[in-house]
């Protein structure tokens, strides 16, 4: 083999292996990627079915409750517009709080209850996390029209 | 009074910092002495007013000024003297003061251990570094000014962030900036080197143990963040793959392939365009990091502020830099030229195998971390990527890289021939797939990903022995002692940070592999029994703390039947802040470590603490060798550095090269 040739081989092949690395992330980074859907769209089905999603949004207030003998708890996630059913099994984080944001990941059920496999609220007190507010933003954003008259009168 | 003093201090050091960055790189230009000796003197006055403004800052912090926003905000009355030194960096302006302090400091160390460099070549290192300190200076004078004052006066300030009141606090983010900043070294060297047109071994010798200092002070302190994660966010995880996290471990792989790359350059001359270009990255990706974190792009406790200008001004600093720099070195790369020829089997291939994974694993790291920024900011939607994506992406790319380590030190520079190699590595070989065969028996159950891990970090142990013998066997001295004494500093730092690499190996391994982890509702008396203990929760009790009210529980631990221990995890809620935090108790051993975590009363009435509990109870085997092996790197980049080659070398080398220096700088 002349020189040039081999070298010309070596660039093949290094590209090919690349090439194969860069096809398995991308493959990975696909099938890993996790959306984030706000209680309105998921009130709205635009959620993937079978695929874990995050929805965040406010806990409302007064909708905690425990499951006697389990670590089951039950709570509400709201954008202030629609409010989506969370069950989860396991230990809160400490900052989660009836009235604050919060993020849950995991799948929908048939009966309409978000089974979480994982509940975030790791944000400092002072700060929502960012999806939970845009959650809220959107929803404002969405009733601005039917709600100015009546926020009109409350501010009176 | 004393936070005006350190505003003023800020602003000379501005003016100061302009002129370090402006005259000294005309006078290299212009092959101007007068000029160029400007450079010692303008950094080191640059870091002394910084330095007096930090100690400002600090000392508002101590005496509790609250009528300064910044301490009004982040600190407390109440809050012990270490915390209140440490909350000098735990706000935005501080840490970016504690930044700028960091590149004073290494401007600094370089006017002190570089005294003989080649003028034009120290004036053009100095000048990168007081520009870039100008651009942090700027940004701290206009957008984020730490002495701002609060009018009226704050009675009492808000408190640190319970999360950042912790020793981490007082020591993960110094050494962390250490090593970000530190980066900046390497990359003023290789901005200088294409400015003025040199680029050879003598500057890959220049380069080398400042890269390798920054390094191993990444390395602790991405250690250290890890660690601090494991036992404060009560989650037992060591890595979360989250960004904040990526922005630091980012430069760090970059830093690595850059160590590995300026080896060759040093010694064979290879790769030259390359080292160039990863020095540059690599600091890149420490602005980047800073970016990041700092601009509130990522809301998480790293992220103390959302303010557009930041992010801005940020952004704008990276583009010049980055962009600038990235010009430059298409300008000049071609005029590089490349080093010595080598073949397919040889140290340098080895190396270059190294970098290349190094810089595939960088660059899936940097897809998952900036993708969901990027769709968020076109407003795409809102996506997060999973740690399984970076689990199933980095471990595939890092295993074959463990596997070179082991064969890159054995090979020869140039060319190897294969079966001489395979000769070398049989024995290793048998020894990591032995290992990997019976050591899963052991520790109880058998597979594959156990299995495969074991034998990598035994693969790098062995061959590293097999290494270390041949090296005394070829040298001609008699005595044991006679034969270690005449390796290199440099060369057992490399041992060392290898085996660090492989004792990293074996804790992510083991930890993974034979972790238990169980969330349970555990009444007061109850027990529960996991890996061969019996845990028995025998209550919570209340007890006061120095600025928080604690609730401490009681968890015994009995191995058939003998009680070994009892751990006492706390639920912490802070004064000031009315914020709850969970204080993990852990155990501690060579062995792995038993870790109990409270959640929260989970009867009825969510205020009865006597009632059950939601405790967290795991079993982490060989986890602390984790952390052990990155100090070991850490260890191994120390020791290397302290290879008196590097110090000889500049002084023959100053000695008979300052001539041609000279005359080089009148290629410009």
């Amino acid at each position: 083999m002349k020189p040039r040739t081999r070298r010309f081989a070596w660039i093949v092949a290094g590209l090919g292996i690349l090439g194969i690395a860069a096809a398995l992330v991308l493959s990975a980074f696909q099938s890993n990627l996790v959306f984030f859907f706000t209680p309105s769209q998921v009130a709205a089905r635009e959620t993937p079915q079978g695929r874990p999603f995050r929805v965040g949004g406010l806990v409302e207030a007064g909708s905690l409750a425990r499951e006697p003998d389990s670590l089951t708890v039950r709570f509400r996630v709201t954008d202030t517009a629609k409010t989506i059913p969370v069950s989860y099994t396991g230990l809160l984080p400490d900052l989660f709080k009836e009235g604050k944001g919060v993020v849950a990941q995991g799948t929908l059920g048939p009966d309409g209850v978000f089974h979480a496999s994982e509940v975030l609220a790791k944000h400092d007190e002072n700060y929502m996390p960012p999806e939970a507010k845009a959650a809220v933003d959107q929803a404002h954003k969405g009733m601005t029209m039917k709600s100015l008259h009546q926020d009109t009168k409350a501010e009176r | 009074m004393i936070p005006e003093l350190g505003h003023f201090a800020l602003i000379l050091a501005l003016l100061t910092a302009l002129v370090q960055g402006t005259l000294p790189m005309l006078g290299a230009a212009m092959r101007e002495p007068r000029l160029m000796a400007l450079a010692r003197p303008a950094a080191r006055a640059q870091f002394l007013l910084v330095a007096l403004a930090f100690t400002c800052l600090a000392w508002s912090f101590v005496a509790n000024d609250f009528s300064v926003q910044n301490v009004a905000t982040n600190s407390n009355s109440e809050l012990p003297l270490h915390y209140r030194v440490a909350a000098t960096w735990g706000s935005h302006e501080g840490s970016l003061l504690l930044w700028t302090l960091m590149l004073g400091g290494w401007s600094f160390a370089v006017t002190l251990f570089s005294r003989n460099l080649p003028a034009p070549m120290l004036a053009r290192v100095i000048s990168v570094m007081g520009l870039v300190s100008a651009g942090f200076l700027l940004f701290l004078l206009f957008t984020s000014n730490p002495f701002e004052r609060l009018v009226p006066a704050a009675a009492e300030g808000r408190d640190l962030n319970p999360l950042l009141q912790d020793p981490g606090m007082v020591f993960h983010p110094p050494l962390l900036y250490m090593g970000y900043v530190g980066f900046s070294v390497a990359f003023s060297f290789a901005i200088a080197a294409l400015l003025g047109g040199r680029l050879d071994a003598t500057w890959a010798r220049w380069s080398r143990p400042w890269t390798t200092i920054a390094w191993s002070f990444l390395t602790v302190g991405i250690a250290l963040g890890s660690g601090w994660a494991y036992y404060t966010l009560g989650w037992g995880g060591w890595w979360f793959w989250d960004p904040v996290e990526n922005a630091s471990f980012m430069p760090w792989l970059t830093g690595t392939a850059l160590i590995h790359s300026l080896a060759v350059t040093e010694k064979r001359g290879a790769f030259k365009s390359w080292t160039v270009l990863l020095a540059i990255i690599a600091f890149s990706l420490s602005l980047l990091g800073t970016f990041l974190v700092r601009s509130g792009v990522l809301t998480s406790v790293h992220a103390f502020a959302t303010d557009p200008a930041r992010g801005v001004f940020i952004l704008a600093f990276l583009a010049i830099v980055i962009g600038g720099s990235l010009a430059l070195f298409a300008y000049r790369a071609g005029k590089v030229g490349l080093g010595g020829a080598f073949g397919p089997v040889s140290r340098e291939s080895m190396l270059l195998a190294n970098n290349v994974l190094l810089i595939v694993a960088l660059a899936s790291v940097l897809l998952g971390t900036l993708y969901p920024l990027f769709l968020d900011a076109l407003n795409l939607g809102k996506i997060s990527v999973g740690p399984p994506y970076f689990d199933t992406v980095f471990y595939p790319l890092m295993a074959p890289a463990a596997f070179l380590m082991g064969v890159g030190p054995l090979a020869r520079w140039t060319r190897t021939p294969l079966p001489e190699l395979a000769a070398r590595l049989r024995w290793a070989l048998g020894v990591a797939a032995a290992t990997a065969l019976v050591a899963p028996f052991l520790l109880g159950r058998w597979s594959l990903l156990v299995a495969f891990g074991l034998f990598l970090a035994f693969w790098i142990f062995a061959t590293t022995a097999v290494n270390l013998r041949q090296r005394l066997l070829a040298s001609p001295r008699r005595g044991v002692l006679a034969k270690l004494r005449a390796n290199s500093p440099s060369y057992y730092g490399m041992i060392l940070a290898h085996l660090g690499v492989g004792v990293f190996i074996i804790g992510v391994t083991l930890v993974k592999g034979y972790e238990v982890e169980k969330d349970v509702r555990l009444d007061v008396g109850e027990s529960v029994a996991l890996g061969g203990y019996d845990f028995k929760f025998v209550g919570v009790t209340p007890q006061p703390g120095p600025n928080y009210r604690a609730l401490t529980g009681t968890v015994e631990v009995r191995k058939d039947g003998r009680l070994i221990e009892t751990l006492a995890p706390e639920k912490r809620i802070y004064n000031a802040s009315g914020q709850t935090m969970t204080i993990a108790a852990i155990d501690t051993g060579i062995l792995g470590d038993r870790y109990v975590s409270l959640g929260e009363p989970v009867s009825a009435d969510a205020t009865n603490i006597d009632g059950p509990w939601g405790v967290r109870i795991y079993l982490k085997p060989f986890v602390d060798w984790i952390w052990m092996g990155a100090f070991l790197m850490a260890l191994g980049g120390f020791i290397a550095v302290s290879d008196r080659r590097y110090r000889l070398a500049l002084k023959t080398r100053a000695a008979r090269g300052f001539g041609d220096a000279v005359g080089h700088a009148g290629a410009d």
